[in-house]
């Protein structure tokens, strides 16, 4: 009892919370195409980012099946949302083809590929992790550690949520079909 | 490219299969062995199947091969503290009246060095080695490359 009568004394003489500014990730990254995107030209739509690998034939399928199920199952109100695959292993990405490989998913998936300073740039703005991890059991003697959330960002540029790994795709979709 | 054409011409004698039967080998059944089709042939592809073990004794799978694959190995996805990561695995146990299942998420055969993409709707040889009940070979089914199970 004593704990809590001093936390509450203690809360008590702290200044009101200063209300947050909304957190808006942000990114600069060139498509397949080399065009740089960023989320403004994307305003108005609710935004689903993935941070993943093309070489990742478990843990990022799963995930990208699960956004084009929902893409699917969104219907006329797909067009309000963007989904993205932003590559967290972009040189070797870029390499192989990243439009190849989200096309494998759903045509709406954008896939993302930028320098390592764009990519970590844009992994610190989302506040996610990735690393490399050398493995001489894996395609090219490493692999990527990584974030496997999906994150969705809301028309207005502010981060809304996040879907862990594994979430249904029928519960991402009916959140979102909250939203819209 | 022997190999591959054989694959591919496998699948015609058995595409109107709908799920391959369990194949029994020793004191184990490997069942519903299944792989998601391949992007192109440079990025590695992903199988899966289930073995039950019948036995008093565990086993362990201690060695895959495929003609598809020139580098097949076994593969372990962990998530920790919202952190995915990928390790190969060198055996895995198939407990005594016990089973193994690799399935999305958990373990995987990586299938590197793809010889030919795997296609939707091919099936592939793959070879397993059991430390106790020897070497068996059984079909894997592809299916598409977000699938999630074989009874899609």
């Amino acid at each position: 009892m004593l704990g809590y009568g001093t936390m509450f004394l203690i809360a008590d003489r702290l200044p009101a919370p200063v209300v947050e500014a909304p957190f808006r990730p942000t990114f600069a990254l060139p498509d397949a195409e080399g065009r740089l995107r960023t989320p403004t030209e994307f305003g108005g739509k609710h935004i689903l980012v993935f941070f993943g690998f093309t070489n990742c034939p478990d843990v990022c399928p799963t995930t990208l099946a699960d956004v084009a199920q929902v893409m699917d199952d969104l219907g006329d109100e797909a067009t309000q949302v963007q989904p993205l695959f932003i590559s967290i292993d972009p040189e070797r990405d870029r390499r192989l083809g990243i439009a190849e490989f989200t096309a494998a998913f759903h045509p709406t998936i954008l896939g993302l590929a930028g320098d390592a300073n764009q990519t970590r740039a844009a992994a610190d703005s989302f506040r996610i992790h990735y690393a490399r991890e050398d493995d001489a059991a894996a395609p090219d003697g490493y692999s990527m550690s990584h974030s496997p959330a999906l994150y969705l960002i809301g028309p207005e540029g502010d981060w809304l949520r996040q879907f862990t790994y594994g979430t249904p795709a029928a519960d991402i979709l009916a959140d979102l079909q909250n939203r819209l | 490219m022997k190999l591959p054409v054989i694959a591919v011409f496998a699948f015609g004698l058995s595409a109107g299969l709908a799920q391959a039967e369990p194949v029994r080998q020793g004191n184990l059944e490997i069942d519903a062995a299944w792989a998601r089709a391949s992007i192109g042939t440079s990025r590695p592809g992903a199988a899966y199947f289930t073995v039950r073990n019948f036995g008093d004794e565990g086993d362990r799978l201690i060695g895959l091969s495929s003609p598809v694959s020139t580098m097949t190995m076994l593969h372990e996805t962990t998530l920790s503290e919202g952190i995915s990561r990928m390790a190969h695995v060198e055996a895995a146990e198939i407990p005594a009246s016990g089973e193994l299942t690799l399935e999305p998420g958990g373990m995987h055969v990586m299938l590197m060095e793809l010889a030919t993409p795997l296609r939707e709707g091919a099936t592939f040889p793959l070879t397993l080695a059991f430390e106790a009940a020897g070497e068996v070979t059984v079909e894997v089914h592809v299916f598409g490359p977000g699938a999630t199970g074989p009874a899609e």
